[in-house]
């Protein structure tokens, strides 16, 4: 890592400025090197058992893969969005409760007594039929309605766990299926958190499509200059769209994590400010949010590092009403970075102590 | 750019035509269930009501419905609110001589303008749960010009006591005390708390973790491992008791400010393999008598549950009847009945009677 990073400084400032994932990267050696010089300890980790009797890991970096998951594959879909819509998606955490009602009703029943009524593959499957459509709504509004994405997700934002309390008849079920509480947490025989492994199968899905399909030049190029990808054959209005509905696919996934973690769901607190994390995880990969150039594994190291820093302030026992405030300086801190202004004062500096250099 | 900021106004205001369509349609039903409820009651009349009150009570003459204007927090907001919600609407009906119509918001401002409305639609008693605890003067002057009796249930306000009839609430200082005595009660050689705590400054909040502050001050093997709060919140819970697990520090007690709360800080000690309940390592502590909480204690799960009343409207009844009576009313402030439950004791049937 370190080689790493000093390949990169020999590059200048600015040829680390320009190489996206070093903002993350950067991000998250700072907090490990913070938690290894305070407390070292925060690194163990233990193999245990859990209530289940199934051998599990648990400790600091277990926490973190376990729930910054949920916000990296929220990530995938958002890092979409901002790059062929220039804009970001707030009405994430209420459709996720949408999705959590969805799977809980499936699952439950109207008035059931907890067991399994159908499939959770089935209900699963449902959920992602629903947050997708969800998804088109936005993408209908942003696509072709032409409303800013963040006006046009307000709705949702606003109505949204309204739905999610309506599709339960404001009941809160409890699924007391034994086999539910997988998703959230642990498959038998597997130490690692399932919300990883759900992870990384939305990434490699992810990374196969953009490989495979032209999906990630299109999103880009629409993002950069919706008229003159238009003009060069693409339909901007249907990728924005897509991107808005992929988002949904997401968002269905991470439902069934929150869902299961419990095995009910609060309407009114699940996945509370969650789109705010996400927007940040992408911010945090260097995405510019204005849309246009992006990149998706910057993007989910990003969401890891929200986690770490979110545990890492719990560690230290930072008031857990305090946490936004930090965010808030970390969003402060990118924004300035990656101002324009900013930018070409490096970029100068950076190119006189270059000169200052080969004059000495 | 001009452009985009006409999109963004067109946008804007279709939002809130979409809003205030949605609230308009709202006021539309209601006032067709009170038109409908009120043809009901002319035919129906059946239970006359006693005689009008002197000075609050408006017009309820013989045979006709007392009018109600309830206004309360949206019934989504938790379980809790849903039992209230529900409890109100089964007391507050045309065979018990009631015409109700309902109000919903979690914003003060919302809630004051459907209180001037119930005042200009010269309902006999305006209830009250409020958002907010300020801001409430003028508009229950208003409501006293109009000889509207004013009864305050669930939550008080910032208001001189001359300005409404009673207030209903629970005593949140008596449920912590009540749930802090009992885990004294335990004998435990020492406590080591985790403590959740609900939204900051609110009732429930401040009186929950009143009690249990003073006696972490007072006595020496009470500690505090951790106190943060989780905002109402079971993810957050989760979180909280995860990172106190991850961090090695030993603790035996989890008090939590509500069931929801408890519940995640359950599935975190779950996932390590800590045992919890009666006669297990660690103790768990909830309040609000959720009945799936309840059933938790049932099983052994849980050691504790600490009641906050939602069972209102008998009380509001009662206090109705008296005005209407012509009774001087002997108390301003009417503290609900509240208890806490024990693992070892509770049986099916408080279940069934208490859980919400």
């Amino acid at each position: 890592m370190t080689e790493k990073k000093r390949a990169a400084a020999s590059g200048g400032m600015a040829g680390l400025f320009r190489n996206q994932i070093f903002i993350p990267i950067a991000a998250l050696l700072l907090l490990a090197a913070f938690n290894l010089i305070v407390d070292p300890s925060f690194f163990k980790i233990t193999l245990g058992t859990n209530s289940e009797g199934y051998s599990v890991l648990t400790g600091n970096l277990m926490t973190i893969l376990d729930y910054g998951s949920e916000v990296a594959i929220l990530a995938i879909g958002m890092t979409l969005v901002t790059a062929a819509s220039g804009g970001q998606d707030i009405s994430v955490g209420a459709t996720v409760a949408i999705a959590g009602s969805v799977i809980l009703r499936i699952l439950v029943g109207l008035g059931g007594d907890g067991t399994l009524q159908a499939p959770i593959i089935v209900a699963f499957l449902a959920a992602c039929v629903v947050s997708m459509l969800f998804g088109a709504f936005n993408g209908v509004l942003v696509a072709i309605f032409k409303i800013q994405p963040m006006v046009a997700t307000l709705i949702l934002y606003t109505a949204g766990r309204s739905i999610a309390a309506w599709i339960n008849n404001n009941e809160l079920p409890i699924v007391t299926d034994k086999t539910f509480t997988y998703f959230g947490g642990f498959i038998p025989g597997l130490p690692v958190p399932t919300p990883f492994f759900l992870a990384v199968v939305c990434v490699v899905i992810t990374m196969l499509v953009l490989k495979f399909t032209n999906l990630g030049l299109y999103t880009q190029a629409v993002g950069i200059n919706a008229s003159s990808s238009r003009l060069n054959g693409l339909n901007p209005t249907f990728i924005k769209w897509l991107s808005f509905v992929i988002l949904g696919l997401c968002v269905a996934v991470v439902g069934l994590i929150k869902t299961s973690r419990l095995s009910t769901i609060n309407y009114s607190v699940i996945a509370k400010d969650i789109e705010m994390d996400a927007i940040l995880a992408v911010a945090l990969g260097g995405n510019a949010l204005s849309g246009g150039k992006f990149n998706i594994p910057a993007s989910i190291l990003g969401a890891y590092v929200i986690q770490f820093l979110t545990t890492t302030l719990y560690k230290f026992q930072v008031s857990s009403d305090a946490l936004p405030a930090y965010k808030a300086v970390v969003v402060v801190l990118l924004v300035v970075i990656s101002a324009p202004a900013v930018k070409e004062k490096m970029a100068a500096l950076s190119k006189k102590m270059k000169t200052q250099k080969e004059v000495g | 750019m001009k452009k985009r900021t006409l999109v963004t106004m067109l946008a804007a205001t279709v939002a809130v035509a979409g809003l205030a369509g949605c609230s308009s349609s709202q006021t539309e039903e209601t006032a067709a269930a009170t038109e409908a409820a009120a043809e009901a009651g002319e035919e129906a009349a059946e239970e006359p009501a006693e005689e009008a009150g002197e000075e609050a009570a408006a017009p309820a003459a013989d045979g006709e419905l007392i009018r109600v204007g309830i206004i309360n927090n949206d019934p989504n907001e938790s379980g809790y609110r849903t039992a209230n919600d529900a409890d109100l609407k089964a007391m507050f009906t045309e065979e018990n001589g009631y015409d109700a119509s309902f109000a919903y918001s979690l914003k003060n401002d919302e809630q004051i303008t459907a209180a001037q409305k119930f005042i200009q639609d010269e309902v006999d008693y305006l209830l009250l749960s409020a958002a907010d605890t300020s801001g409430w003067d003028s508009v229950l002057q208003d409501a006293q010009n109009a000889g509207i009796g004013v009864i305050l249930f669930d939550r008080t306000i910032d208001a001189s006591e001359d300005l409404y009839l009673a207030s209903i609430v629970s005593d949140m200082e008596k449920e912590g005390e009540t749930a802090v005595n009992w885990l004294e009660e335990q004998g435990l050689e020492e406590y080591n708390i985790i403590h959740i705590q609900g939204v900051m400054g609110s009732a429930a909040q401040q009186g929950r973790t009143g009690a249990l502050d003073a006696k972490v001050a007072e006595a020496d093997n009470w500690n505090l491992v951790t106190q943060q709060t989780a905002e109402w919140n079971s993810e957050k819970a989760q979180q909280i008791v995860q990172s106190v697990i991850d961090s090695g520090t030993e603790f035996n007690v989890i008090y939590a400010e509500n069931d929801d709360m408890a519940k995640g800080a359950v599935a975190a000690l779950d996932k390590a393999n800590i045992s919890h309940g009666v006669d297990k390592d660690v103790i768990i502590m909830g309040f609000d008598c959720n009945k799936w909480a309840l059933e938790e204690l049932l099983a052994g799960n849980w050691n504790y549950d600490g009641q906050c009343n939602p069972f209102q409207a008998s009380y509001i009844d009662e206090v109705i009847k008296k005005v209407e009576a012509g009774e001087e009313l002997t108390e301003k402030t009417i503290i609900l009945d509240e208890v806490g439950f024990d693992a070892r004791t509770i049986t099916a049937e408080d279940v069934e009677q208490y859980g919400i």
